[in-house]
């Protein structure tokens, strides 16, 4: 019979080792759902890790890989911070999203105006309106002790609402001839998020996501938050202990979460997508918890998750041209990686002993 | 029938780098209260845990009523008539006492013939007890009686007792003593662990020494001294905690009139509470469990604040005061709950020394932690009160009870409080750590700091107090000197002051 033992402590090699085993039996897995689909798995798994690094057109996908993953590792590590307090921010999309409307929204108030104040100043409005959407669970929770899982998350739907009001309405371009969708930001120098430099995908985004994991890794490890943040999380009544007030970090977590949410969301509408569009959001905030969970919570590791889930988000679109796999598939494999992660996730905590069956020796 | 009833010999148990038990025989005879000592982590508990089927031995047999005896599963303990009263009860407080029972039965009889039975039970062993009553309305006594009728209700021949006076008054030891005296002389054998040497060689006809997983010796209680018993469980001798007389001074703390609503609904309210405590005392403040002693510590320690007056110190009112503003003022205190509330289980002991240094061992520069300086309070620690730890990194779960008792009382000492409140210092610690943490509270409170000891040990609060109170309900009663009262005094403020409350009420 296998019992589970739980450890002492946890295992620091399981620890290490677990998302490199997930990343694994997830190939395994796919490729028995390839194989079911009628592709040969070698094929499928090499198109989506290997081809979009080294395949034939590696050099148009590879600055898809950073302008994928600024998004993933921005949110991720927002929300990662707010996990290790217990604080389950699940509506990343929806700060995403009126980041990304509160930032254009500045960027097209200025319109025609040319300065180099603009694109500082739609910054600022992007993390702004992160911020204020994820304050409505934070002060909910605080005041009335609300579930910041299901307001969170049912705030998503509000801002997608919003979002195509505004594509619909007050954002429309009114040159548009009557088509839904704001001015491409792209055309519009001030507010441009540009690639710095031509050919990487780099731009001010992946600058961000860069700086984020660096501050998030000092402030975890080295400052007195980061450490009442992780204590909240581990023993909240040890917290109260040593003097930490709830709400504040309630507060805080959210606010940094939503903050970081709202600057991805501004980075890429002035970026990559450059306009307000009823289909603009792709679900960053949601993969996000899985970069965040597949990167340990820690920012190191979530920059590496980051990238690994850009790239699987890449090699799926080339599955799809090329493979003609349905992209719930890709999905499919998507959430396969996060399932693994937290079955082998057992084994930092427990070991796995074999044990005779007793009954005889009674 | 032979004399024996239980035979261990030869028994083993390693874990993964822990020898838990090793080579351990001895005898239990028919109707004999058979004590089983040791510190902490010297193999009390798996061997008591293999007697009872939860852990398989590596080696070495039982015979129980002469007959081979490896029970792979607590039922076969329970149905060879091997009963267990463990140290933690596993009691729904929202049922019934009868329910209760009932729920740890395998075919429950009816609910009415059952309470019949606990009625007979209850009053056949002197435990009074009614089936009737919700066990959350009940006093750590009073569980503790459900759970040894929930015992004798399967007939046992051998019952095993963890450490049951713990959480007792000294009226409640004296019941359970007569209960166990009357099972021993109907013939029931009991497996008695406990620390307190003196009730062993009150009650117990024979004791087994374990030390570091082996046997050290079994021996007669009542022919040894307490001390004797206590250098062979830790095989060096030490000294009681000793007080040198000290002259004490100014007002410290002085409560007034605290009151506090309970946090929970089994929580207790603090009723009115007030005392003055000077520097250079020890007060001890007694009561069972459940009475408010910890409504009392998150009061003073700042995690719950009271109403502005209520609590100061030194002339400077701190009701409003969070735990680290109090930290600075130098009040600072060690709650009873080690994992989860004194110490975060899976963080480093650097960090759990961090969660209440950071203020005064300045670990913290522009809110920035310094962690090699933690590093080295931490050590400070851990060699200062003898903490056995692999390294000053390792979780703080992975410590035994008694090494992170030692660890969370050493962290507050080093700080050099001026006023230190401590809410049962050596819960589930062996004797000779518990030696220490004593006399380092009487050391500190030489020094000039006021400690105010809450604990359910009686023993210990005579022993190191100068003035004593007991809680009840949330009241605390009259403070007097210790050296002016007896144990029974002390036991009717404890536990006797509901029949002074229905007196007055």
């Amino acid at each position: 019979m296998l019992i589970l033992e739980k450890r002492a402590e946890p295992s620091k090699g399981w620890t290490t080792l677990s998302p490199l085993l997930a990343v694994v039996l997830t190939m395994v897995a796919g490729g028995a759902l390839f194989a079911i689909l009628g592709e040969d798995p070698v094929v499928a798994i090499r198109t989506i890790f290997w081809d979009p690094l080294f395949g034939e057109f590696a050099f148009y996908y590879r600055p898809q890989l950073l302008i994928k993953a600024a998004p993933l590792i921005l949110i991720a590590v927002g929300l990662a911070i707010g996990f290790r307090a217990g604080i389950w921010n699940i509506g990343a999309e929806g700060q995403y999203i009126i980041g990304a409307l509160t930032g254009a929204g500045v960027g097209l108030a200025f319109y025609p105006i040319e300065s180099a104040l603009i694109f500082p100043l739609m910054v600022l409005a992007g993390a702004a309106g992160g911020w204020a959407w994820a304050m409505i669970p934070a002060v909910l929770k605080v005041r009335f002790g609300t579930n910041e899982i299901l307001v969170s998350l049912m705030l998503v739907y509000v801002a997608e609402q919003v979002l195509a009001k505004m594509a619909l309405g007050l954002l429309r371009n009114p040159e548009g001839s009557g088509f839904p969708g704001s001015r491409n930001l792209q055309q519009y120098p001030s507010a441009h998020n540009a690639e710095l430099i031509t050919g990487t995908g780099m731009h001010w985004g992946v600058v961000a996501a860069l700086i984020a994991v660096i501050l998030a890794y000092i402030m975890m490890t080295r400052h007195i938050l980061g450490y009442q943040i992780r204590l909240t999380g581990e023993a909240p009544r040890a917290a109260r202990f040593a003097g930490v007030n709830p709400a504040r970090i309630v507060l805080l977590c959210l606010g940094m979460s939503g903050a970081l949410a709202g600057l991805a969301g501004m980075f890429e509408v002035a970026g990559p997508s450059g306009q307000v569009s009823i289909d603009f959001n792709v679900g960053y905030g949601f993969t996000a918890i899985i970069v965040a969970f597949l990167g340990r919570l820690h920012p190191v590791g979530i920059l590496f998750a980051g990238l690994l889930m850009a790239l699987t988000y890449i090699g799926g679109e080339i599955a799809q041209l090329n493979l003609s796999l349905p992209a719930a598939a890709v999905q499919m494999f998507q959430g396969m990686l996060l399932f693994f992660l937290l079955a082998v996730d057992l084994f930092s905590n427990y070991r796995v002993r074999w044990k005779r069956a007793e009954g005889q020796a009674a | 029938m032979s004399e024996t009833l239980l035979s261990i010999s030869g028994l083993s148990k390693a874990y993964p780098g822990v020898v838990a038990n090793e080579d351990v025989s001895f005898d239990i005879r028919r109707g004999e209260v058979h004590a089983l000592l040791g510190e902490n982590g010297a193999g009390k508990s798996t061997l008591v845990k293999m007697i009872y089927g939860l852990v398989k031995p590596d080696a070495g047999t039982m015979r129980l009523n002469d007959k081979a005896f490896a029970p792979s599963e607590p039922r076969a303990a329970r149905a060879a008539g091997v009963a267990m009263v463990f140290q933690h009860f596993s009691l729904f407080e929202a049922l019934s006492v009868a329910e209760n029972i009932a729920l740890g039965m395998e075919i429950p009889p009816p609910m009415r013939a059952l309470a019949a039975r606990i009625r007979e039970v209850s009053q056949d062993y002197g435990l009074p007890l009614s089936p009737e009553r919700l066990v959350g309305d009940l006093s750590a006594g009073e569980r503790q009686r459900v759970e040894i009728i929930r015992c004798l209700l399967q007939d046992p021949r051998l019952l095993i007792m963890d450490e049951p006076t713990s959480v007792l008054t000294p009226q409640e030891v004296e019941i359970l003593f007569a209960t166990l005296r009357k099972l021993s002389a109907d013939g029931v054998s009991i497996l008695y662990i406990s620390h307190k040497l003196e009730e062993i060689r009150a009650l117990c006809h024979t004791a087994t020494i374990l030390r570091q997983g082996r046997k050290v010796a079994t021996c007669t209680p009542k022919d040894v001294s307490a001390r004797e018993m206590a250098e062979m469980m830790v095989g060096v001798s030490f000294n009681a905690a000793t007080r040198s007389s000290r002259p004490t001074g100014d007002a410290a703390l002085t409560v007034e009139g605290l009151s506090l609503k309970a946090s929970s609904q089994f929580g207790t309210s603090l009723k009115d509470i007030s005392f003055t405590q000077r520097q250079g005392e020890v007060l001890g403040i007694g009561g069972d469990a459940g009475t408010g002693q910890d409504e009392l510590l998150s009061a003073l320690s700042g995690e719950m604040s009271t109403a502005p007056g209520s609590i100061t110190l030194r002339g400077q009112d701190i009701s409003r005061l969070g735990p680290n503003g109090r930290r600075r003022l130098s009040l600072l205190s060690a709650p009873e709950e080690r994992l989860g509330h004194a110490a975060a289980p899976n963080m480093s002991l650097v960090e759990n020394a961090t969660l209440t240094g950071a203020e005064r061992q300045g670990l913290l520069s522009a809110g920035f932690l310094n962690w090699p300086a933690a590093r080295g309070f931490t050590k400070n620690v851990i060699s200062g009160f003898d903490v056995r730890t692999p390294g000053p990194q390792v979780a703080a779960r992975s410590l035994s009870g008694g090494n992170l008792q030692k660890f969370v009382i050493g962290r507050e000492m080093l700080q050099k409080p001026d006023v230190l409140v401590v809410n049962q210092p050596t819960w589930g610690v062996d004797a000779a750590a518990a030696a220490a943490i004593r006399q380092a509270i009487l050391d500190l409170a030489t020094n000039g700091a006021a400690v105010l000891c809450i604990s359910q040990d009686l023993d210990e609060l005579l022993e190191i107090s100068d003035r004593f109170g007991a809680l009840n309900e949330g009241r605390l009663s009259l403070i007097l000197q210790t050296s002016e009262l007896s144990v029974d005094e002390i036991g009717l403020m404890m536990g006797g002051a509901h029949e002074l409350d229905a007196a007055h009420g």
